[in-house]
């Protein structure tokens, strides 16, 4: 049996991290950049290694390092496996990973806690890494704990700043909650298996085809609480808008490619499990296709370039949880691969652009940035094509894969396949809104009119506007190639990346669910010949529908920039309802957020810890004090009285014994 | 033959005397010499009874006497670190009455 030495994989960032964290304060920056850029390129070429043996390897492949935790006959081992969909996700995670920690070292080059920010990063993809690679529950959840961890510490990577502070800790705190449920499906998992070991438990399942439902159901529910969490679904996507007061690498990486599809990757790795359950894969489908339809509308009208994205990140979130949820892993894992490329450069443009216009995010404030920013703009405009769905770009590819799939499915599948396709329209407007307020019509930054005027180089003093990368303003400029390069290398995957699993029914032979069928199984509606007609179709309907799309935003906000307005005017509920997000925060902080603070504050703050807890210790102390005051008194400093006290009780004693009141008729 | 009871009658007195005067008076030196009283009382209840098991066995024991004469080394020795220390608190504190002798007061 070989030995890929699998461990590495995650322990190399593990090094990265400890070196840059504990020494990189005193280190200068090009021995940071250094070792941060080897810690995440040592595990891509490790996989690319792999990729080439991969061939020739028995599947899965396990590496045990040896046990970790036993308890009686329940054990769980430090011991990663390797299988195709492992193999995707550790490509994905490490390549994406390394281009992005290049692009950081542009963008972040000037920020004080650059040490600081590539250990986090390095930390993150150690953690990721352990995700994706665990061959157990218990393993696999370190790195679910982890990333949320590495995912709050770079959020509040700016900590100086309250909203970045409360950012990261309303995602840790959200998370946490989807947390509980995966600890109740391992507890489940250990009293119905007596193991955590994915082997061990989907064998046992597998010999069992008499389980169904039941609490597999259980178990199945549990997890998908956890996914929503990580993966920001419905109802727990509300921390993934606001971590985007972190650095936009940080968005890109974690909120975007990586962290996030935590969810979707926990679901096709339990796959065995969520096929028992119909109920729960219902449950997955109907929380995906309704997160994906809810974020798109609200990143309709969203202003901020980086919160539109992340709508736009909940809602593609959710055509995978709908890929899933109809029993089309494969599907869904496909969409990640292909976000992945996408949206990372979404975000890494985005953070280009923010760039050029020294941290200005709001889109209003920009326009008529195509000719300054050429190379941004056309990486751009392949990610926005992709996104939304036209072919033959990657996103159309995954996504219409997906909608297929949920066409066909039985039970409600066209509804879902209905909404989805709505959702598709949604995307390519609001991807196509961005794209024309950012690069086309009237320059609206206020650099320009610095520049206009030949004026002396000020700072802003709208403190609305968060400053990102730089502090100063300065003539809008395109992004040095340490962060274009990354760019365009995503852009050409973004192009590209879909033609892996091009789809029967347009002539491919989708390679990309072949190669995953032994780890996710096969998609439930494979294709024929008879099928093909369908896929076709579809195709067009939703090609028709990404390019409806993009004529209602270049309508809106190209042709006639002045209809947005007017529409906003004309139906004010319907804006501020949009606008403010279905006031889900507001909702969450009166159910759930004010009672938890008002136990915390009056229940455990006042009655437990300040009454029954301190209360009970001071009460031990001053008793205690009490009694010892009392008992020094007899510490006089006066021979005699010693002397009298002990000529007393000596007499005591005697007449006791005289009286026959010793010890031994105490002892009976 | 002088009973034993006799000896013991006396020693408690002495003894009972001792307790008495080492309560009751405030020199110092008083007082030590009330504690030689008291440890004299008990060497006399030693060598009594000391006297009294030799007769009750037929053999000499001299259990007894050997405690006496411990007794007295370490009264001895008392005396001396004692006196030793009396001096020393008197040049101290220019007094003897032990009620101002309170240092060791919380």
């Amino acid at each position: 049996m070989t030995d890929l030495h699998l461990w590495l994989i995650p322990l190399v960032p593990l090094a990265g991290f400890l070196v840059n964290g504990l020494l990189g304060r005193k280190f200068q920056k090009r021995v940071v950049t250094t070792v941060a850029l080897v810690a995440s390129l040592i595990p891509l070429l490790q996989v690319a290694v792999i990729v080439t043996k991969f061939g020739s390897l028995a599947l899965p492949h396990i590496e045990n390092l040896g046990p970790w935790i036993q308890a009686g006959s329940f054990h769980a081992d430090f011991s990663f496996q390797l299988d195709q969909l492992t193999l995707v996700m550790l490509s994905v995670v490490t390549g994406v990973g390394f281009l992005i920690h290049i692009y950081s070292v542009g963008y972040m080059g000037e920020e004080d806690g650059y040490w600081r920010f590539f250990a986090y990063m390095n930390l993150f993809l150690f953690f990721m890494l352990t995700l994706v690679l665990a061959e157990n529950f218990l393993l696999m959840f370190v790195g679910w704990e982890g990333v949320g961890l590495a995912s709050y510490l770079l959020i509040g990577f700016w900590y100086t700043r309250d909203a970045a502070a409360n950012a990261g800790k309303k995602a840790f705190i959200v998370n946490r909650i989807g947390d509980f449920g995966v600890l109740l499906a391992m507890f489940l998992l250990i009293e119905h298996f007596g193991s955590v070991s994915f082997t061990e438990v989907f064998s046992a399942i597998a010999a069992h085809p008499a389980w169904q439902g039941g609490f597999l159901t259980a178990i199945a529910l549990f997890i998908v609480l956890g996914a929503t969490g990580k993966s920001a679904q419905i109802p727990l996507y509300v921390w993934l808008p606001d971590a985007m007061e972190g650095p936009t690498p940080v968005s890109a990486l974690i909120h975007a490619a990586t962290m996030v599809t935590a969810g979707v990757y926990i679901v096709a790795r339990t796959h065995v499990i969520f096929d028992r359950s119909p109920y729960a894969l219902a449950i997955v489908a109907i929380i995906g296709v309704a997160t994906a339809f809810f974020a798109a509308t609200i990143g309709l009208v969203q202003t901020d370039i980086k919160r539109v994205l992340a709508y736009a990140t909940i809602s593609q979130l959710g055509y995978m949880f709908l890929g899933c949820g109809v029993a089309a892993y494969s599907a869904g894992i496909f969409h990640l691969v292909t976000h992945a490329f996408f949206k990372a450069l979404l975000f890494l443009a985005a953070g280009s652009v923010i760039h050029a216009l020294s941290g200005e995010q709001d889109m209003r404030a920009m326009g008529g940035l195509r000719q300054k920013i050429p190379i941004t703009f056309w990486t751009m405009t392949a990610a926005v094509l992709a996104i939304s769905g036209f072919p033959p770009l990657a996103g159309f590819v995954s996504k219409d894969e997906i909608l297929y799939q949920t066409f066909i499915a039985p039970n409600g599948g066209k509804l879902l396949w209905a909404i989805g396709l709505l959702t598709a329209g949604l995307t390519s407007f609001y991807m196509f809104r961005l794209w024309y307020l950012t690069f086309f019509g009237e320059s609206r930054t206020q650099t320009a009119a610095i520049e206009e005027e030949a004026a002396p180089v000020h700072a802003r003093s709208d403190t609305k506007l968060v400053l990102e990368a730089e502090p100063q303003a300065h003539p809008v400029h395109e992004s040095p190639w340490i962060m274009l390069g990354p760019l365009v290398i995503l852009a050409i995957l973004s192009v590209i990346g879909g033609w892996m699993g091009w789809p029967e029914g347009l002539g491919g032979s989708n390679w990309f669910s072949r190669f995953l069928e032994p780890a996710v199984g096969v998609l439930p509606a494979p294709s024929s010949p008879e099928s093909h007609l369908t896929e076709l179709i579809l195709a067009l309907v939703s090609t028709f529908v990404a390019a409806s799309g993009w004529l209602a935003a270049h309508i809106m906000y190209y042709a006639r920039p002045e209809l947005p307005a007017r529409l906003t005017a004309q139906f004010p509920a319907r804006y501020a309802l949009l606008k403010n997000k279905y006031w889900v925060d507001e909702i969450y902080a009166a159910i759930v957020v004010a009672p938890v603070l008002f136990i915390a504050r009056w229940v455990l703050a006042v009655l437990i810890d300040r009454g029954l807890i301190d209360g009970g210790s001071l009460t031990a102390g001053y008793s205690a004090q009490g009694l010892g005051a009392l008992v020094a008194r007899i510490q006089s400093g006066n021979i005699r009285s010693y002397a009298g006290w002990l000529a007393f009780f000596a007499a005591a004693l005697l007449a006791a014994s005289y009286f026959g009141w010793t010890t031994h008729f105490f002892l009976q | 033959m002088v009973p034993i009871a006799y000896y013991l009658v006396l020693s408690a007195v002495l003894f009972s005397i001792g307790v008495a005067a080492f309560l009751i008076k405030r020199n110092i030196i008083t007082v030590f010499m009330s504690i030689e009283l008291m440890l004299n009382a008990v060497n006399l209840a030693f060598i009594a009874f000391s006297r009294q098991w030799s007769q009750t066995t037929g053999h000499l024991q001299v259990n007894g006497q050997i405690f006496v004469f411990f007794v007295m080394v370490v009264a001895a020795a008392e005396a001396a670190v004692g006196l030793a220390i009396i001096i020393a608190v008197f040049r101290a504190r220019n007094t003897l009455n032990v009620d101002q002798i309170d240092l060791m007061k919380l």
